[in-house]
């Protein structure tokens, strides 16, 4: 008798998961992959005695393993992805887990569980409805793109509904942006000398941040109109709490949208977004970042077989610029109103494709920083590949967005071994 | 990649109307031939599923692998939509990439990038550039626009055995190419090009084709192994088809955003 209702039970909830996932497609292979990874950045500008001591940026060697299976027919995906890290620089090692995924498939529904990459937007390293993790010190210190994103670990449910596609991502666990915080890398502080608080988001039900996209062609374009409750990733909320500076994330609303397209033999790309500033709408509080409109439009086009090129500008206008100004304590620097940004990319392949050097800047004309990256990758197999490259930052001053991370330039390699 | 016009049945017919009038018979007919050719190789069926294997060696017999699964569906005027999935090199494996390829227009691209889950557009390169880093172009994949070149019937004669029409094609006008000159084989019974001659700019050969097996599938004879070699650089790319199959119904939505995400369990093995 017991085991009737089980059955029953089971019979049930299989009929349920049936309706749910629809009819079995057919099973995905399973793989396994992963590589081996020597990357060195080393410091070659010049620090001053305040600064932290030592020339190695990156002293990171590591294996990342990748487990993919599929279960359920095709139906039911798993996806893992771990590095184990030794850091010779900090003399650790760690293991990092950078996603570790479930997804669920129907006609059209995808539900995907787990920690996992979430990357939204059509700028070329400019991020304005991409409200999801960011590791900023890899970018910095020289680790190849990858390492830039971190994974969120969220619910992620997307709708397939003929010309329109919507996604809900809901993120109970706060991640920040991975920033610079003066062990290594060398960023700007506005309460220099004091040792600094980290304060996250309680880690409550009603603090899951949720973001929304809607997606869907219009003519020749891809388009997407984004919206996000959740906190500021970066840059954070700093205030004075007795000796210590505090750091904090403040709520924040984005709301946005882009498009791209092919147009005038290249693509163009347009993006924008509204940054509400929940905690301080007035402006009034100089420890919260002021509400924000971005705007980005960018052009890519291929020149002959084998040369890429891209331009971008970008703009950040405060919004409440007259409170800030009024707020904004004496000691501390004041900020332009509207950031002016350019950014250009040349990508030239060679020998069969086998080789790649690319340049990569940004600047902006009217806070006078600036931030190069020329690389070159060569690939001495289809299994090896060695990149050597270089970061360079500059700003006539000490606390713009690329001048603060001056004395961090460096020169950077890495060796990959895939499998 | 653009487009051929052949595949439009009403653009072929608008164009022998239009050239009739002024051309010589025979160059009416060479364009015929190559339009009929093009069907034959590149648009065969309504949809196709294969298993591709690409091997690049170079002058000191070095070799490198690319491996994918291409989709390609056929559309309404001559529009086409093709899937791929890398399955190697490691560092593009598991990357997509979409077309859709349009008659007389340039493409709309996608690529996947797996390591950052982002989708991005890519600009039309060149048609003329190399496909994946082999001896191919984009153009010799999807195919070059019949009415960019003037094509002149040569010759007839047998190629391996098999009767071909040996056709001339020269950029017509000012037509961009990355030939001075094409001579292509075609066989008279599957229609498929079986050698194809390409001259630079200079007059001097540069890379040559050949189909080097064929196999009827599904009622579609099918260039199952190919070469191009590149004469100057001695450089070849040996391609190999396997598990084709032709007209499985592939869905319209397939290629679209959600699939470069999830690649379809179903048809990517």
């Amino acid at each position: 008798m017991r085991g009737a209702p089980g059955r029953l039970g089971r019979t049930v909830f299989g009929a349920l998961l049936m309706a749910v996932i629809g009819p079995p497609a057919t099973a995905q292979e399973n793989t396994f992959h992963g590589f081996v990874q020597a990357n060195y950045s080393v410091r070659v500008s010049e620090t001053q005695p305040t600064d932290p001591p030592g020339d190695f940026l990156l002293g990171d060697q590591r294996l990342e393993l990748e487990l993919a299976r599929a279960a359920e027919s095709g139906r039911v995906r798993a996806f893992a992805k771990a590095d184990f890290v030794h850091d010779a620089v900090e003399g650790a090692a760690r293991i990092d887990v950078r996603e570790a995924f479930l997804t669920l498939t129907s006609t059209r529904v995808d539900l995907r569980l787990g920690r996992q990459v979430i990357t939204w937007g059509v700028g070329d390293l400019v991020f304005i409805n991409d409200v999801f993790p960011k590791d900023w010190t890899a970018l910095i210190a020289g680790q190849p793109l990858q390492y830039l994103k971190l994974g969120s670990d969220a619910a992620n449910l997307n709708l397939y509904l003929g010309p329109v596609s919507a996604q809900v991502v809901a993120v109970p666990f706060f991640q920040s942006d991975v920033l610079p915080d003066g062990t290594r890398l060398i960023g700007f502080t506005p309460f220099p000398g004091r040792s600094t608080r980290d304060v996250q988001p309680d880690q409550r039900i009603g603090n899951t941040e949720v973001a929304l996209r809607l997606s869907g062609r219009v003519g020749r374009f891809d388009t997407a109109a984004y919206a996000f409750r959740g906190f500021w990733g970066s840059p954070p909320g700093v205030e004075l709490d007795g000796e210590d500076a505090v750091r904090f994330y403040p709520r924040l609303a984005v709301y946005g949208a882009s498009a791209q397209g092919a147009f005038a033999q290249g693509i163009l790309s347009l993006e924008t977004g509204f940054y509400d500033s929940r905690d301080d709408p007035d402006g009034r509080n100089p420890a919260i970042e002021n509400s924000q409109l971005r705007a980005l439009v960018g052009y890519q086009r291929a020149l002959g077989g084998n040369l890429t090129v891209g331009a971008q500008y970008y703009a950040e206008r405060m919004v409440e610029y007259d409170r800030y100004r009024l707020t904004t304590p004496p000691s501390f620097p004041v900020r332009l109103q509207t950031r002016h940004n350019v950014t250009a990319r040349i990508t030239r392949l060679f020998n069969y494709q086998s080789s790649q050097v690319s340049v990569f800047v940004w600047a902006s004309p009217n806070d006078e920083d600036y931030y190069l990256n020329p690389e070159v990758r060569h690939s001495l197999s289809d299994e090896v590949w060695v990149a050597a490259g270089a970061n360079v930052f500059g700003g006539s001053q000490r606390h713009t967005f690329f001048g603060q991370f001056d004395r961090n330039d460096n020169v950077y390699g890495t060796l990959r071994y895939s499998f | 990649m653009k487009m051929k016009t052949a595949r439009s049945v009403a653009g072929l017919l608008g164009l022998l109307v239009a050239m009739s009038a002024h051309t010589p018979a025979q160059e009416v007919r060479a364009d015929q031939i190559m339009a009929r050719s093009q069907e034959a190789f590149l648009a065969a069926g309504q949809d196709m599923v294969a298993r591709i294997t690409m091997r690049l060696v170079n002058k000191a017999g070095r070799e490198r692998l690319r491996e994918l699964t291409m989709l390609r569906k056929d559309l309404e005027n001559g529009n086409q939509k093709y899937f791929m999935y890398f399955h190697q090199p490691a560092d593009v494996r598991a990357m997509t990439f979409m077309v859709w390829t349009y008659p007389g227009r340039d493409d709309d691209r996608w690529l996947f990038v797996p390591a950052i889950k982002l989708v991005r557009r890519i600009a039309a390169d060149d048609s003329r550039s190399s496909f994946v880093g082999s001896d191919f172009t984009y153009e010799d994949v999807s195919g070059r626009d019949i009415e960019l070149d003037t094509h002149t019937l040569l010759r007839e004669e047998t190629l391996g055995g098999t009767n071909c029409y040996v056709i001339q094609s020269v950029p017509a006008g000012g037509a961009a190419s990355e030939f001075g000159r094409k001579r292509s084989w075609v066989a008279k019974d599957t229609w498929l090009p079986l050698k194809e001659e390409y001259d630079d700019r200079r007059g001097e050969l540069a890379r040559v084709f050949t189909a080097d097996e064929v196999q009827t599938i599904g009622g579609h004879p099918t260039v199952m192994r190919r070469t191009m070699r590149d004469v100057k650089r001695e450089h070849r790319t040996e391609v190999v088809f396997e598990s084709v199959r032709y007209d499985v119904g592939l869905a319209d939505e397939l290629f679209a955003e959600r699939y470069l995400r999830e690649p379809p369990a179903e048809w990517i093995r």
